[in-house]
C-alpha cells in the first residue's frame, strides 16, 4: 500500500507551487522519494537508484530557488529510462551487453531536464532495448505493476517503458521519461492508470538515446495528469543541431493549450480500430469517452484509416531492419561487454550471442533477413511503401478531423505468467499504438476508465503532425470528464 | 516464404550471432511464425507508392565543416573492455 506521505501525492504543478511557496524544500521533496523508492523496491521499477546524486542535485535546487534562479522543473524527482545516456551513470538500456557502460556524455534530453533543475532519482527498468511490451525483457528481473488484480497475481507494468510508469504510478517518481517506439509510452501508461505523450516524431532529439529504431523512436514523458504531460514536454523538446532529424519549429507554450476547451473541435472515431480481441468494457469506454467531448461541445465524426490493418506487419518489418542495423555497433571492442573468441568473428558472436536477450536476437534476426540480398525489395521495400500508405490514411484524416479518439490498448494489464509465448501474439499488443508511431504522429495516451477487474484503461487521442497542443487540450477535457482515481489515491 | 534450419544459420552468421541447434530451432519457429505474419504486405497495391524511408523529415541542416569536438582518447577509451597503448585491443586479425 502506498504510504500516505503528502510529498509524494502533489502533481509537477503542485509541487512547483509548493516550492515557490515555500511549503517544503527541493530536499525534502527528494528525501520524500528516496524513503518512498527504499519502501518499494520490490516493484524493481528501478535498474540503478541514485540517492546520493538525487540528494546533491536537490540542495542545488534550494541553493537557487533561495535567489530565485529555478527553472522549469527545478527541484523536480524523475525517473529517467535507462536508455537514456547519463553522463558517468550507467546506462544500459535493460541488457546484459552494456552492462557497466558508462556514457562520457548526457543525452540531450536529459540534458534539457538537468538545465531546468530536475532531480533524477534513479535510471527506470525496460524492456531490454526497448523491444517489448511487458518489462520483462529486461536482463535486470521484470518490473512489477503497483495495481493489484483479486486474484493478486503479478502484473505488468507495461513497456517498454514499465520502469518509468510503474514509478510514476507509485509514487516513486514524480514523473519520468520514456521513449516510444510503437507505443512504449502510451502502453505503459494505460497499464498503470497515469499519462502518456508521445510527440511527433522529431519534436525531441533523439541524440544520446540508445536506438531501437531510429525511424520511430521518439522520447516523451509519463505523468500524473495532462498538465504535468505538458511541462514536461516543454523541457524536453526543442531542436538540436547534433540530432539532424529533430525540428527546427518554434516550440509552442504548451500548457497554454490547456483551458480551451473542446467546442467546435471535430473528432475523428476510426472504425477500423475495432479491432478483434478489444475488450467490450474498452469498446464502451471509448463510446463513453466520444459522449464526453460531444457533451463539451466537440463533433463526432466517423472516420476510415483503410490500412491500419497492415500497421502490425508493416511494423515488424521497418522496425526490426533498423534495429538490426542500429545493434550492430555492440560488438565487445570499443565498450560494453566482451565475451573471448579466438578470432575476431568468433569473439562478436560469443559477445553478441551473450549480451543480447531472446527477444533482442529475434528482432536482429528477422532483420537481418528483411535487409538481405533477394529479400530487400520484397520484405523491406515493401514495408516501407505500406508505411507511406498508412501515413496518407491519417493525413488524409485530419483533412476532416481535428483529432482523433481510440482506445490505447485492446486490454487492461495482464499478468506475467499471462504473456503469449507466440511472439506474433504478443505484438497484437501494440495494434493501437502502432499505426500513429509509423505516421511519426503526436499521441497521448489518458486514464478513463476500469476493466472489470478494477484494472486502469486508458484512451489515446492522436493528432496532426506537430499538434501537441491539440491532444494536450481535448485529453484535459476527457480527464477532467473521467476523473480517474489514480493508484496513489486508492 | 519459410526458413529452414539452414537458412537461420546463414541469417544468423550474417548477424554475427552463434546459435545452439535447440536454439536454431526455436529460432526457426518464431521466424516462421513471424514472416507468415509480415507475408498479408503482398495484399497490398503499391504499385504507385513511394517508399517512406522516415517521417517529413526537414531537409538536411547544414553547418560549418570544422572539428568542434573530440581529442579526447581517455573519455572514448574509458568504457572499453581491452586497451593497449591509447588503443583498442581485438583478437589477432592478420598472421
Amino acid at each position: 500500500m502506498p504510504n500516505k506521505n503528502s510529498l509524494i501525492h502533489l502533481s509537477l504543478a503542485q509541487a512547483r507551487e509548493g516550492l515557490d511557496k515555500k511549503d517544503f524544500s527541493a530536499l525534502e521533496l527528494t528525501e520524500a522519494y528516496l524513503k518512498e523508492m527504499e519502501a518499494q523496491r520490490d516493484l524493481n521499477a528501478y535498474i540503478l537508484e541514485l540517492p546520493e546524486h538525487a540528494l546533491e542535485a536537490a540542495r542545488e535546487s534550494d541553493k537557487r530557488l533561495a535567489k530565485k534562479e529555478g527553472g522549469l522543473l527545478e527541484g523536480m524527482p524523475l525517473a529517467i529510462k535507462d536508455l537514456f545516456c547519463t553522463e558517468g551513470i550507467q546506462t544500459t538500456s535493460a541488457s546484459h551487453i552494456l552492462e557497466g557502460f558508462k556514457p562520457p556524455y548526457e543525452s540531450t534530453v536529459t540534458q534539457n531536464l538537468k538545465k531546468a533543475g530536475a532531480v533524477f532519482l534513479g535510471k527506470a527498468n525496460m524492456d531490454q532495448f526497448a523491444m517489448g511490451s511487458t518489462t520483462t525483457t529486461s536482463y535486470y528481473g521484470n518490473t512489477l505493476n503497483p495495481w493489484q488484480r483479486a486474484d493478486g497475481k503479478a502484473l505488468t507494468p507495461g513497456g517498454s517503458s514499465g520502469g518509468s510508469s510503474a514509478a510514476v504510478a507509485a509514487g516513486i517518481a514524480i514523473a519520468a521519461t520514456g521513449s516510444d517506439t510503437g507505443g512504449s509510452i502510451r502502453q505503459p501508461a494505460a497499464f498503470t492508470g497515469t499519462v502518456g505523450l508521445k510527440p511527433t516524431y522529431g519534436r525531441c532529439s533523439r541524440w544520446g538515446m540508445i536506438a531501437f529504431a531510429c525511424s520511430l523512436d521518439q522520447a516523451g514523458p509519463i505523468t500524473r495528469n495532462v498538465r504535468d504531460a505538458a511541462l514536461m514536454l516543454q523541457v524536453m523538446a526543442g531542436h538540436d543541431p547534433k540530432d539532424s532529424t529533430s525540428s527546427t519549429r518554434e516550440l509552442p507554450l504548451f500548457e497554454a493549450a490547456l483551458g480551451k476547451g473542446v467546442k467546435g473541435l471535430k473528432v475523428g472515431i476510426p472504425k477500423e480500430y475495432y479491432v478483434d480481441g478489444l475488450d467490450p468494457t474498452i469498446t464502451q469506454l471509448w463510446e463513453r469517452g466520444a459522449q464526453w467531448l460531444r457533451e463539451a461541445g466537440a463533433e463526432i465524426v466517423e472516420i476510415n484509416l483503410p490500412h491500419t490493418k497492415y500497421s502490425l506487419p508493416t511494423y515488424y518489418v521497418v522496425a526490426p531492419a533498423e534495429a538490426s542495423s542500429t545493434l550492430a555497433r555492440y560488438d565487445g571492442v570499443r565498450y560494453g561487454l566482451r565475451v573471448k573468441g579466438d578470432s575476431l568473428d568468433e569473439m562478436y558472436e560469443n559477445t553478441r550471442s551473450e549480451g543480447f536477450g531472446a527477444e533482442v536476437q529475434r528482432r536482429i534476426l528477422i532483420g537481418t533477413y528483411v535487409l538481405s540480398a533477394g529479400y530487400y525489395d520484397a520484405y523491406y521495400l515493401k514495408a516501407q511503401k505500406v508505411r507511406a500508405l498508412i501515413a496518407r490514411d491519417f493525413h488524409q484524416a485530419f483533412q476532416k478531423v481535428d483529432v482523433i479518439l481510440a482506445p490505447t490498448t485492446p486490454s487492461a494489464a495482464f499478468a506475467i505468467d499471462e504473456k503469449p509465448t507466440d511472439p506474433v501474439v504478443m505484438y497484437l499488443n501494440d495494434a493501437l499504438t502502432v499505426p500513429a508511431s509509423l505516421a511519426g504522429l503526436p499521441c497521448l495516451s489518458v486514464p478513463a476508465g476500469l476493466s472489470a477487474e478494477g484494472l486502469p484503461l486508458g484512451l489515446q487521442l492522436i493528432g496532426p503532425a506537430f499538434d501537441e497542443e491539440v491532444i494536450l487540450r481535448v485529453g484535459q477535457v476527457l480527464e477532467d470528464a473521467a476523473a480517474f482515481k489514480p493508484f496513489l489515491e486508492r | 516464404m519459410s526458413l529452414d534450419q539452414t537458412a537461420v544459420k546463414r541469417i544468423a552468421t550474417l548477424a554475427r550471432l552463434k546459435m545452439t541447434p535447440e536454439h536454431i530451432t526455436a529460432m526457426q519457429q518464431d521466424l516462421n511464425r513471424i514472416l507468415s505474419f509480415i507475408e498479408q504486405l503482398g495484399e497490398v497495391d503499391t504499385s504507385e507508392v513511394e517508399a517512406m524511408v522516415g517521417v517529413e523529415l526537414p531537409a538536411m541542416p547544414m553547418r560549418e565543416d570544422s572539428v568542434d569536438d573530440g581529442d579526447d582518447v581517455k573519455k572514448i577509451l574509458a568504457n572499453a573492455p581491452s586497451v593497449a597503448s591509447d588503443m583498442f585491443v581485438v583478437p589477432k586479425v592478420v598472421e
